[in-house]
């Protein structure tokens, strides 16, 4: 059977006419084997020649070329758009926001993990510290998992993406956490979190279905709960219009202390100077085999209501120790 | 395809079939011409005794014809083919098909990577989806009625390549890619030749089952743009095929309704199934669409080149039946 010849000049388009060559005759040979007596059958045909992941006929075999001209990954994230951003939000994050971080060294600078935290802000702040902080110091990639609401806004849709946004579907976070080993970051309140109005602030809302307990579970990975404590403060909601949001088809249109501050439309996009405090708890694990079709979700919704019982005393834990909202 | 088929001595016959003559040279391929539904195949295949049917006629683009046609050529195209194939004392042991990862749909919820058995969230709106899904139908159907059958169904992503005319390749060609303002999703490019090569795998290797067959890589909407040397014209979010309308109606590009979702919000298929299968891809998706830019480049400037083949039938029959011609070990 034919091989490409180890020496490597044999270009593509030679060794396409050769084994075309070689077929024809080993067409005769077939023939009047067949003709004459009957023969065994042909032995199996041999698995494809492999040649270069990006073949063109006038590169010797072995050479690659990347026809590839930008950085964005098969998620939309971009490490040359979000090096960009980091350099943007890096003054908010230091000055503004002053984000203090508690137990990073309990998120794995390798292997996928899982990290799920308590969301909050008219346009949730916590998401971008968490993100930014990890990248900053860990140097490695968080995707965040987040309502596939964002990408039907034009422009947000491809920004979110190219800053590391994967919209949260089972089969995205499993790709993510077990085939790649990298971070998620999910929040398992959903739209209820940031949705909530400043009277409910820090009171956890359900933790959705308990999809990202099994998710971890399937995946086998950790999942590391995180607690953010200031988020709420940097944009509260006063009250929510319902018909509104059902006018424009927004999950929930807010009307914060922010506007009242600053104005209908800096106050859509400014924030409080609220001190962010951010506390990573243990890595939790579950003795559940990985990969299972199906997880008994009586487990998993016992093990999400556990965990989301733990942030909830982490999260009044931190609040007890804070003197102000601003300092800290 | 047939081309590919006739270079391996194991194939002993293969038969043609179309509505148009073969615009590539055959040597010993026999070809038919029939309607666009295939009502002859069931005669044909008890005459022939062929042993595999390849079905590579679905329409995947919606582009100057109508819904009318369309449903003709894929639906009841696919429902005579299946017949004849499963024909009571048939001799037809495989069947294979050439479908498109349109039915997948593209929407917002959709997943990064479709398995072959994720389902589809998108709505079902634009004809060719609505008749490739029908057809996918009647395979699943055929497949179950019938074990003893092989059926293999090979889904593609855009195809781009130097003998077929899709819409992106059209826009490519012009030089103008439309897209849709605010939005770069990602996609998947296969190569012809891959094309051809994974039709031919699955058929030489009987493989049964669905596959996914897509370039490695998703690259975003306007590098493809980038790399294939077209600039962007982008559209307003809000009925942007009402506003390509003009430029449509002037030929100047090609935006079928199926196109819409897919440049708005991306579509990924996972490939890993066929590549178990042992098939080896030449192409990545960023590789086709540059491969595709290199040819497109050459065609401009030396026109289109290459021999110009024209079917001409009696000159065939000729070359294929008389005896006065010296034929080759293979003839």
């Amino acid at each position: 059977m034919h091989r490409v010849s180890a020496d490597g000049t044999d270009t593509g388009q030679t060794a396409e006419r050769r084994r075309a060559e070689e077929r024809r005759a080993r067409a005769i040979d077939v023939r009047a084997r067949r003709a004459s007596i009957q023969v065994a059958p042909e032995e199996p045909t041999p698995l494809p020649v492999v040649v270069p992941r990006n073949f063109r006929p006038d590169l010797d075999e072995g050479e690659t070329v990347d026809p590839r001209r930008g950085d964005v990954d098969e998620w939309g994230r971009s490490e040359h758009v979000r090096s960009l951003l980091r350099r943007v939000y890096d003054p908010m994050y230091k000055h503004w926001f002053r984000v203090e971080w508690e137990g990073m060294e309990k998120i794995p600078t390798v292997g996928g993990a899982l990290l799920i935290g308590n969301h909050a802000g008219a346009i949730p702040s916590d998401a971008p510290a968490i993100m930014h902080g990890i990248e900053r110091d860990l140097h490695r990639p968080v995707y965040g998992l987040a309502d596939y609401f964002f990408r039907t806004v034009p422009g947000v849709g491809t920004m979110w993406s190219r800053t590391g946004g994967v919209p949260a579907h089972p089969d995205n976070a499993y790709r993510l956490l077990h085939d790649q080993g990298q971070l998620a970051l999910v929040f398992p309140e959903g739209t209820k979190g940031p949705s909530k109005t400043y009277t409910d602030r820090y009171r956890l809302r359900r933790f959705g279905r308990g999809g990202f307990v099994e998710i971890a579970m399937r995946a086998g990975v950790p999942v590391i709960p995180i607690a953010v404590v200031g988020a709420e403060e940097s944009m509260p909601i006063l009250f929510r219009l319902p018909s509104v949001a059902k006018v424009l088809r927004l999950p929930y249109f807010p009307v914060t202390a922010n506007h009242l501050v600053f104005g209908p439309v800096l106050g859509t996009v400014a924030y409080f100077p609220s001190k962010i405090k951010i506390r990573v708890l243990d890595p939790i694990t579950f003795d559940a085999e990985p990969d299972q079709k199906r997880y008994s979700k009586s487990t998993v919704m016992d093990e999400a209501e556990r965990i989301r019982a733990l942030l909830q005393d982490t999260l009044h834990d931190m609040l007890r120790a804070r003197r102000s909202v601003w300092f800290g | 395809m047939a081309q590919t088929l006739e270079a391996d001595p194991e194939v002993e016959m293969i038969l043609g079939m179309g509505t148009n003559e073969p615009r590539v040279p055959l040597e010993r391929t026999e070809y038919v011409r029939s309607d666009q539904a295939y009502s002859i195949l069931h005669r044909i295949v008890q005459a022939t005794q062929v042993d595999t049917v390849v079905h590579t006629f679905l329409e995947t683009n919606s582009v100057g014809i109508s819904g009318r046609a369309l449903h003709e050529i894929n639906v009841i195209g696919t429902l005579n083919l299946l017949a004849a194939a499963g024909a009571p004392g048939t001799p037809v042991r495989h069947v294979v098909v050439k479908s498109s990862t349109h039915v997948y749909g593209a929407s917002e919820k959709d997943p990064v990577w479709f398995r072959e058995e994720t389902l589809r969230l998108a709505p079902v709106r634009t004809r060719v989806e609505r008749s490739l899904l029908e057809v996918e139908a009647m395979l699943r159907d055929f497949a179950a009625d019938n074990p003893h059958l092989i059926v293999s169904v090979l889904r593609f992503a855009h195809v781009l390549g130097t003998d077929i005319i899709t819409p992106i390749s059209y826009n490519l060609r012009k030089r103008v890619l439309p897209s849709i303002l605010g939005f770069d999703p990602l996609v998947q490019f296969v190569e012809e030749d891959d094309v051809v090569r994974s039709l031919e795998h699955v058929t030489r290797n009987r493989i049964p089952g669905v596959f996914n067959v897509a370039g490695a890589g998703k690259l975003p909407w306007s590098e493809v743009a980038t790399i294939g040397g077209a600039h962007l014209l982008p559209f307003p979010p809000v009925s942007a095929r009402a506003f390509s309308a003009p430029l449509r109606r002037l030929g100047l590009v090609q935006f079928p309704p199926e196109m819409e979702a897919v440049i708005r919000y991306g579509r990924g298929v996972d490939t890993s199934r066929l590549i178990e299968t042992g098939f080896r891809y030449r192409y990545t998706s960023a590789g086709a669409v540059e491969s595709f830019a290199r040819a497109n480049n050459l065609r401009r400037t030396v026109g289109s080149s290459g021999n110009e083949y024209r079917y001409e039938q009696d000159v065939e029959q000729f070359f294929r039946h008389s005896p006065a011609v010296i034929r080759g070990s293979d003839g």
